[in-house]
């Protein structure tokens, strides 16, 4: 039972930071369809102002108000990735819209140059980001298990990115915008929306929640400038194997890997349990290619 | 109110209008007739602006609007009603009709009541997908959704085509009430002779890509359509 609970924990934190790194590409590829590869760059500039933010608190602010950096952090590394993707969507991804293969080079050789711009401004080792005394320690349930504070905590920043992002987009006028761009875009425009100015919004708010990722993976390891290119190939399994344009698929596509992950590395070994894990997203996809949610309505025929 | 100057437009490299002329003035009900394929529907897109003009120039109560974006067009006060309907099938019926309002130039948040008195059968779907109508029901939600923004020029591209004839009757009857009410201009475009001879106050005939015939209900007599609009 204890062993359960603990598998099923491991599985769902797992899970949580799948999500976490996969929401922002569920919004710049699964809405938007830009193959971005630079996603991975945009949580690593995420981890990067998490950084620089407790480097800030550590020179300028009392001692005591230390461990509250964290709660600023959040919003710094969304607000930075945010600017960044803005930029990035007016220089050049606008460029590239309907030109998939163009966008996936293009994203990538920014990728590089935002991987090569982080080793020559932090260099190239590692840097460790002290995580606040708040979040050390953990929950012991069932006399026992311990459930460590900073996996609970990302549990709980992808539960709020989560409802935040279904408030917007499900729920406000930017998000309706936002939504009509996407299914019918030259109607959109019809009805005087500004297509340009959604664009721009929708890929920022995607980088955004790339560098609230970011922030939280600063309290797993330390962090480097390749640190995207670790979780870029699972965020695009996540957005397909869940169905590209829908939220619910995004969720469900990274608590299946996750707890698939987690149940095959106890029951094999963590290199084969990944493998196992990949076959069975390839046979998955073999049998519903377009994954687990799919649109259904008589108007897409 | 509506100006069209030696219009020439098409997709990409071929040409498909030539030298188009006309004009609609405040409130008035201007049909575009001809056979199929002959640019009726570039006509009504190069006006919303989603067709790059190369040649002439469109203008809209005085204004140069020959490289403006559709965007614009719609808040100077243009609706759309495209052919095939356009809505967006993902969104709810009502919110489909708040996107009306994107181009609303009192800056209205709340819906329009015209939008619900011209179609009472939409309040009924609010909370159903654009995507699930029925294609009569789609129309008349694109139709209301063009309304909601209250344009002073109606764009209807076969508003009624392909769809039950209870509904055509319907969509036909708000199409007479809006000229009646004379606040709202209309180019129409539509296959039915005997209902734009009833509710159009001028027509242009468009044969090959340019105007072959044009002038006031009375002059359409049967030697012109036999000319250019019997197949």
């Amino acid at each position: 039972m204890e062993l359960f609970v603990l598998q099923l924990f491991n599985g769902l934190s797992i899970s949580s930071i799948l999500l976490l790194v996969a929401l922002g590409l569920a919004i710049t590829f699964g809405l938007m369809k830009v193959i971005n590869m630079a996603h991975g760059e945009l949580i690593m500039i995420g981890a990067y102002a998490t950084y620089l933010t407790q480097n800030l608190f550590i020179s300028y602010m009392p001692a005591e108000l230390f461990d509250w950096y964290f709660v600023l952090a959040v919003p710094v590394s969304f607000g930075i990735a945010f600017l960044i993707g803005m930029v990035l969507e007016a220089g050049l991804i606008r460029f590239l819209y309907g030109r998939p293969l163009d966008s996936l080079l293009a994203t990538w050789g920014v990728g590089l140059v935002l991987q090569q711009l982080a080793r020559t401004i932090f260099g190239a080792p590692n840097v460790a980001v002290k995580s606040p005394a708040w979040l050390d320690g953990g929950m012991v349930v069932m006399g026992g298990t311990l459930l460590p504070y900073k996996r609970l905590f990302i549990i709980a920043l992808v539960i709020a990115c989560l409802v935040a992002m279904y408030l917007y987009i499900y729920r406000s006028n930017e998000g309706r915008r936002m939504r009509a761009v996407m299914q019918n875009r030259e109607m959109a425009a019809c009805l005087g929306i500004s297509t340009r100015r959604v664009d721009r919004m929708t890929f920022a708010i995607g980088s955004g929640i790339a560098g609230i990722a970011g922030c939280a993976l600063t309290l797993l390891g330390p962090i480097g400038p390749s640190l995207g290119t670790y979780y870029i190939v699972d965020a695009f399994m996540v957005v397909v194997l869940g169905g590209v344009g829908k939220l619910v698929g995004t969720i469900l596509g990274a608590t299946g890997i996750g707890m698939f992950n987690t149940m095959f590395e106890y029951w094999t070994n963590a290199s084969l349990g990944k493998v196992l894990v990949f076959v069975c997203i390839v046979a998955f996809l073999q049998w519903k290619p377009s994954g687990f949610v799919a649109m259904r309505t008589r108007s897409l025929d | 109110m509506l100006a069209v100057q030696q219009l020439e437009s098409g997709y990409g490299e071929s040409v498909i209008l030539r030298d188009i002329s006309l004009r609609v003035r405040a409130g008035q009900v201007v049909c575009l007739l001809g056979r199929n394929g002959v640019g009726k529907t570039t006509l009504m897109k190069t006006v919303m602006g989603l067709l790059k003009v190369r040649k002439g120039e469109v203008r809209y109560n005085g204004a140069d609007m020959t490289r403006k974006a559709p965007g614009l067009r719609a808040r100077a006060g243009i609706g759309y009603v495209p052919q095939g309907r356009e809505i967006f099938p993902q969104l709810t019926v009502y919110e489909n009709l708040l996107l009306g309002l994107e181009a609303s130039r009192d800056g209205a948040v709340q819906l329009p009541e015209e939008a619900h008195r011209r179609f009472p059968v939409l309040p009924a779907m609010f909370g159903r997908r654009g995507g699930d109508l029925s294609g009569g029901q789609q129309q008349q939600l694109a139709f209301a959704r063009a309304l909601v923004s209250k344009p002073e020029l109606l764009l209807l591209d076969e508003p009624c085509e392909g769809i039950q004839p209870s509904i055509v009757d319907d969509i036909r009857e708000v199409i007479r009430s809006i000229k009646g009410d004379g606040r709202t201009a209309i180019l129409l475009v539509e296959q039915s002779l005997e209902f734009v001879k009833d509710v159009g106050d001028y027509f242009y005939v468009i044969d090959k890509g340019g105007i072959a015939w044009e002038g006031e209900p009375e002059a359409l007599t049967e030697e012109v359509v036999r000319q250019y609009l019997t197949v």
